[in-house]
């Protein structure tokens, strides 16, 4: 490790923290009723007297925020893990087509199911379906890439564009015969939005996180290693089919969870991982976990920005990230062209 | 016992043969170039004897062991392969991609670093630990790429007797580099590697090599030492374009030039 890079690294692993805990506090703290961080604190540790901030937090805000930070976390983490996978920056989750098809079986259910929605406990019917749609697409690309010599990550990208040019069409045909109602439902859950916020969505969403994060330290350095190229990977001792295989289906059910949980939020999973990157380098044992606090930072300020800028009116989160989230990026770029 | 013994080493796609009836022996400490014209099957070969290509026919023994039934970290702790093209868009620093060589081991971060330095400094690429590969120029990148491989199997403490193939390493590096390349790698195969690369430059495949195999369209057409391998008629078989072969003025070893 070089000297730059090591104190580039420190410094993430001061402030990234440090940003997260500062945003769920205030993430908690800032809504229609604005709760000072000692109402807070004591709200969430359980002491003090319970009372109108107690409520409040516990039953409203404390969901919200573990879903956004969740969310934030796993979208990145995912974006991260398949950027290193297809060796391409510009990779992002809906590269292999499940953001797609994950927005296609919404779309489904919102035309033909409204009815029997919320038959299914907490998770609804629309839920249900864009996780199901979202590992559909997935399989079709991966089966498509799996050859006789492995898998081949262009094949995978192309069937990618495929699978997702193919289910935009189909949504867009859902969208056509949908009546006025329908339509603007589809285009509210595409946009994203956390204010179906739950306990149980939440802890669906952390165990996810941490089967994730559970899984990072495997493979980091083979993650590292794969950046060179999959036969150099081999000849450097990683099971590199395996390894593909594992990050495939991880991601697929990170992301499919999330979109089933929040909608498709854009941007999170693509851009948080390239501004870590830009920061302390492409190692993947540090960027994967500090991309996770990233994510999970971009994601609550982003929440708590579209629950308050024009209250009582909710925006959807999704056209908060990049609002907020694109300004910085190029401004990152700029600094540093050439460094990618 | 030979260190990587290949006999009637054939590969084959659907339509053609690449690679036919090539049978070579090398023990630790010897270096052997691979020469032969464009698409002679120099980089098929390397591919098959590292166990990457399937053989249609013929076998890989690397220490009496077939090649394909090495499990993969243990072929990764004595074997180490350097591909023509090493294309790496991500900004890694020159001492972080040479540490990646260290993946198939465990000996420890401390132990890591002090073969990195030392495998950086035998390719003069010291100075380069702290820039962005993607900003370096070709040679230079070619020179890390060469230090990490060598890096990979840089001690014999564990695996003893190691094995290093190299696909056309002198390919853009300048003439000075050039031979100190082929220094560094003699020095590196006298610590007990086999060493099997490469060139198009002969007068670095006669300079430096114990042995010569010499390719056209798949088949050996010469194996030896160097006064054996290159001579004119050899070569303007091989390459179709006259040739003359003089001695050295210095080393005395065979220098081919163009005759025109």
């Amino acid at each position: 490790m070089t000297l730059a890079r090591s104190r580039a690294l420190s410094f993430a692993w001061w402030t990234l923290p440090a940003l997260l805990a500062t945003s769920f506090v205030a993430a908690i703290a800032i809504g229609a009723v604005s709760l000072s961080p000692a109402q807070v604190l004591s709200a969430l540790t359980g002491f003090g007297k319970a009372g109108l901030a107690a409520d409040i937090v516990q039953a409203i805000r404390l969901p919200r925020a573990l879903l956004a930070a969740s969310v934030g976390a796993v979208l990145a983490i995912c974006g991260a893990m398949l950027q290193g996978l297809f060796r391409n920056p510009l990779a992002d989750p809906s590269l292999i087509g499940v953001t797609a098809g994950a927005s296609f079986g919404a779309s489904l259910a919102i035309l033909l199911g409204a009815q029997v929605a919320a038959a299914f406990g907490s998770l609804p019917v629309v839920s249900i379906a864009a996780f199901g749609g979202g590992l559909i697409a997935v399989a079709l690309v991966y089966q498509v890439a799996k050859g006789i010599n492995g898998t081949s990550v262009a094949t995978m990208l192309l069937m990618g564009i495929a699978v997702t040019a193919f289910s935009a069409s189909l949504t867009g045909l859902m969208e056509y015969f949908a009546d006025n109602e329908m339509l603007r439902r589809i285009s509210l859950w595409r946009m994203g939005g956390l204010d179906a916020a739950s306990y149980p969505r939440a802890f669906l969403m952390l165990a996810v996180l941490c089967g994730l994060l559970a899984s990072m330290s495997r493979f980091g350095s083979a993650l590292n290693v794969l950046l060179l190229g999959e036969s150099q990977a081999r000849h450097l001792g990683v099971d590199v089919e395996r390894v593909k295989t594992l990050l495939i289906v991880l991601a697929a059910a990170g992301v499919g969870t999330s979109v089933a949980v929040a909608g498709s939020i854009a941007f999170v999973g693509l851009v948080v991982p390239h501004m870590v990157r830009l920061w302390v380098g492409p190692d993947h044992r540090q960027l994967l976990p500090l991309s996770a606090i990233a994510g999970a930072t971009l994601l609550l300020i982003s929440d708590t920005l579209a629950r308050t800028v024009i209250a009582p009116v909710e925006i959807p989160v999704g056209l908060i990230t990049a609002l907020i989230g694109v300004p910085f990026f190029v401004s990152l770029l700029r600094n540093s062209r050439g460094a990618l | 016992m030979t260190l990587l013994h290949a006999q009637q080493v054939t590969v084959r796609t659907d339509q053609r043969t690449l690679v036919q009836n090539i049978s070579l022996d090398i023990n630790a400490g010897e270096l052997v170039c691979v020469i032969g014209p464009n698409g002679a099957g120099k980089s098929t070969l390397l591919r098959a004897l590292c166990g990457e290509s399937r053989l249609a026919e013929g076998e890989v023994l690397f220490k009496n062991a077939h090649i394909e039934s090495l499990s993969s970290r243990d072929r990764a702790s004595q074997l180490a392969v350097l591909p023509q093209h090493n294309p790496l868009t991500f900004a890694f620093t020159g001492l972080e991609l040479v540490a990646l060589s260290r993946n198939p081991h465990a000996t420890g971060i401390v132990r890591d670093r002090e073969i990195c330095l030392e495998a950086m400094s035998a390719l003069d690429v010291t100075h380069l630990a702290e820039r962005l590969y993607p900003t370096l120029s070709g040679g230079e990148q070619q020179r890390l790429q060469l230090a990490r491989v060598m890096a990979q199997i840089w001690s014999a403490e564990e695996v003893g007797d190691r094995l290093l193939l190299l696909d056309e390493p002198a390919t853009s590096l300048d003439i000075a580099h050039q031979y100190e390349m082929m220094k560094a790698v003699r020095a590196f195969a006298k610590g007990g590697v086999a060493v099997i690369m490469t060139v198009h430059d002969l007068a670095l495949a006669s300079g430096y090599s114990d042995r010569i195999l010499a390719l056209k369209r798949g088949r050996s057409m010469a194996y030896g030492d160097a006064e054996t391998v290159l001579t004119a008629e050899n070569m303007q078989e091989l390459y179709g374009y006259g040739v003359t072969v003089v001695p050295h003025p210095v080393t005395g070893k065979p220098l081919v030039l163009a005759d025109e």
